[in-house]
């Protein structure tokens, strides 16, 4: 007989305390489970997304640059899409991916900027410290299997030191002289890289904002989810600053000559 | 206080037999024995200045500060127990953030004051607390223009155009009357903020005290920052002078 | 069995506003040996002055390492100090885990602060019974702050704590315009004066009753200190070429002026206050 009439009108379970000798802070629950408990989906795909983001080492800082459009599924839903964002006076992020994650992880930061402000004791959030936060959501994340989808680049300038750095759904980080995200990590990081590596401390900022450009052109003619229209962060030690948005000049003329592909007959 | 020590005032959920709750009264006491707190709601933005009470000279001036940030255009200023003004501080900035966390905007300064009030209302009906011993100054600058509040420890608020609490608040406040503050820049009203401050530390002039002053307006893009230190000692400069003419 | 009416309870305002309970937390601050702190513009440090139970007794532990760039020096009740500097230790590891950077010394403070304030409010707590002095270097580089019982907490140039703290404080008043541009090895010494006038008659300081603590790069006394200089704990013989540099006072004439009477004995009982002067010695609970 169990005398314990919390465990009255459930099932018993002989396997697990039949006698009902635990006291009852201890009483194992033998009732039904929650139905839906291992029936739960998270996250499974992005929805809205962002394609790739770009970023540079140079001379007085990094230089960073995204499209304007974010994309549903092979739609292009929304075009006037900001994926860069300032975090705090030193520190820019871009983004590729989920964009309502995106939002999510911009508000999360915004709140944390404040919170820094509101100390009003000299300290500020350099990219590091920005980048490191974001390193440990991302993981904490998707180790509860419930990621952000996303692949974040993180630059900025701090106490005369420039930082860039990687972080993406999975928690992975890495850092180098020039990023890529996305698409871009297969077709503008190799341009990149040539342009780049050895240099980042004689390229000038016409010459950073030259290789960004031609790199993300490189990204419109090949990647299906990109648009003309992008936009270029600068951070140097004065600051960050975000362009205004800005058409890509292209040429498809060559389109006339490509045969083989497409409707033409011959 | 002919109550004292006939037993109705050893907590906040007592009434007194004529329906006082001293608890509370002796709480404003506490204000009432610190440093005095002044804010200046005028038209482009809301100053706020206190009178630091110095108690060593071992001090590091100018970072032990009084006054304090709630979010980006809020600031705050305490008369009274300094611990309970710091408390106070972060229940504000919880408030703020969850504010913005619900409606995806900076939060209005009377809605701020208005949850604070609640706080600390709260405070004043157990006897397993004791209300807060401060008087809250609130200053922002929120989509309806400048804003200036003060929570008391009963938790009762109110908005102001110029406002004053602690120690000297009596001759701050009928200085702030003088004022046309609603045609005063924010300029001008540290210049004001800065006179009333050593004008009501006369009284207890032996002690050594510091002046901290913050502001909101358009002069800071609507932040809540430390007042420049060149404009900060330009008024104190005023401030000296105008207390010898005032005599 | 109180003292008035309005002291039993730590949730109780007096007439006059004034928390009795705090008030008295802060006595068990002074129960405790002393405690100094200084601060120059490239070092902070700390020197304690460390009781022994008797003969065949170790010295107690004054001061604790909270992480490579803060330490603490308390005075009070030691339990309380080890439970707080749990708590510093814990956020401090959380600072360096969710953002790659050492916890900025004043937030530590103000987190314990913070803490000791809501055991002032509220039924059924006690405040704590000890007070810190802290140091650390960060991005704005060295300090040293009191925390106490009240939930207080300053930025000092110079501070003392613990019994007889006062005479320390006179020294620390007339000497603290130099300290910012002193050399760590001046600082110390002007440390160890002012911890001397916190001493009993006949007794001194010495390599066993004498800590010392610092961040900072490395003094001429020191070897294998880390270029960062992080805080270290000096203690035993290491302590000896900083107590050789102290300059000796003028004869017991000198020694007595200045020196204000016995843990005030304003706010203690009769009764208590004979049981403080011998608990001098031998006060278990109190560090």
């Amino acid at each position: 007989m169990d005398h314990f009439p919390t465990n009255w009108g459930r099932p018993r379970n002989d396997a697990y305390d039949p006698y009902g000798t635990y006291p009852i802070a201890h009483r194992p629950n033998n009732g039904p489970k929650d139905a839906f408990a291992d029936a739960v989906q998270r996250t499974q795909q992005p929805i809205v997304t962002g394609t790739s983001v770009l970023a540079i080492k140079y001379k007085d800082g990094i230089m960073m640059a995204a499209d304007n459009l974010a994309s549903y599924g092979s739609l292009a839903r929304f075009k006037d899409i900001q994926r860069l964002q300032p975090v705090g006076a030193h520190t820019v992020i871009g983004a590729g991916g989920d964009m309502s994650d995106f939002q999510y992880i911009q508000l999360m930061l915004d709140e944390l900027i404040i919170d820094e402000f509101s100390a009003q004791d000299g300290h500020t959030l350099g990219p590091a410290e920005v980048h490191e936060y974001l390193a440990q959501v991302m993981y904490a994340r998707r180790s509860k299997m419930n990621p952000l989808w996303n692949s974040i680049l993180v630059g900025g300038v701090k106490d005369g030191k420039r930082f860039l750095a990687y972080v993406d759904l999975l928690g992975t980080t890495y850092s180098a002289s020039t990023l890529a995200t996305g698409y871009g990590a297969y077709i503008a990081q190799p341009l990149l890289r040539t342009a780049v590596e050895g240099k980042e401390d004689i390229l000038t900022e016409e010459e950073a904002y030259k290789i960004l450009e031609q790199s993300m052109r490189v990204l419109y003619y090949r990647d299906a989810r990109t648009i003309d229209k992008y936009q270029v962060a600068t951070v140097t030690e004065k600051g960050v600053y975000i362009s205004e948005s800005r058409r890509l000049d292209t040429n498809w003329s060559f389109a006339e000559g490509i045969r083989g592909y497409g409707a033409q007959t011959q | 206080m002919t109550s004292i020590g006939t037993g109705y005032d050893l907590s906040a959920s007592t009434y007194s037999p004529d329906g006082r709750i001293f608890q509370v009264e002796y709480a404003n006491k506490a204000v009432e024995n610190s440093g005095t707190a002044i804010g200046l709601r005028v038209k482009d933005g809301v100053v706020l200045a206190v009178e630091k009470l110095v108690h060593s000279k071992l001090l590091v001036p100018g970072v032990n500060r009084r006054i304090q940030t709630v979010d980006r255009h809020i600031g705050l200023a305490t008369a009274g127990l300094l611990a309970d003004g710091r408390h106070l501080a972060n229940r504000a900035r919880d408030e703020a953030a969850s504010f913005r966390d619900q409606y995806r905007q900076p939060p209005p300064l009377k809605q701020i004051a208005d949850r604070l009030g609640l706080y600390v209302q709260a405070y004043t009906l157990y006897s397993s607390v004791r209300p807060f011993g401060i008087s809250t100054i609130l200053g922002a600058v929120d989509k309806t223009g400048p804003a200036l509040y003060v929570v008391e420890p009963s938790g009762v608020f109110h908005g102001y155009h110029g406002a004053a609490v602690g120690k000297g608040r009596q001759l701050a406040k009928t200085e702030l009357e003088k004022l046309k503050l609603s045609e005063l820049t924010t300029r001008e009203a540290v210049k004001e903020a800065a006179r009333i401050i050593y004008l009501v530390h006369e009284d207890a002039k032996e002690k050594e005290f510091e002046l901290e002053m913050s502001w909101v307006g358009d002069e800071t893009n609507g932040i809540h920052l430390p007042v420049p230190k060149d404009l900060q000692t330009a008024a104190e400069q005023a401030a000296k002078a105008a207390l010898e003419t005032f005599e | 069995m109180f003292r008035n009416t309005y002291d039993s309870d730590n949730t109780v305002f007096s007439p006059q506003g004034r928390l009795h309970q705090v008030e008295y937390a802060l006595e068990a601050v002074k129960q405790g040996s002393a405690a100094v702190g200084l601060r120059s513009k490239t070092h902070s440090v700390l020197l304690a002055l460390k009781r022994s139970t008797g003969e065949l007794a170790s010295y107690q532990q004054k001061m604790f390492r909270i992480d490579d760039h803060v330490g603490i020096a308390i005075a009070g009740l030691t339990s309380d100090a080890r439970v707080l500097s749990n708590f510093m230790r814990q956020q401090a590891m959380s600072s360096k885990m969710v953002f790659n950077r050492p916890v900025p010394v004043n937030r530590l403070v103000s987190a314990i602060a913070d803490k000791a304030q809501v055991n002032t409010q509220e039924y059924g707590r006690r405040p704590y019974g000890v007070g810190f002095l802290v140091i650390g270097q960060d991005t704005t580089g060295p300090h040293l702050y009191e925390f106490s019982p009240s939930g207080n907490s300053y930025e000092y140039y110079a501070m003392s704590i613990g019994a007889r703290s006062q005479s320390a404080k006179t020294y620390l008043e007339k000497h603290y315009q130099s300290f910012e541009d002193a050399s760590v090895e001046d600082l110390i010494r002007h440390g160890l004066h002012a911890l001397r006038e916190t001493l009993q008659q006949d007794k001194e300081l010495t390599t066993n009753n004498t800590s010392i603590g610092l961040v900072g790069p490395a003094s001429v006394h020191e070897k294998a200190v880390p270029p960062t200089g992080s805080f270290r704990i000096l203690e035993g013989e290491a302590i000896q070429p900083f107590l050789d540099s102290m300059i000796a006072k003028e004869g017991p004439a000198a020694a007595q002026a200045g020196v204000p009477p016995a843990t005030a004995a304003t706010t203690v009982q009769p009764a208590e206050a004979a049981a403080g002067a011998a608990g001098d010695e031998d006060v278990q609970m109190t560090g």
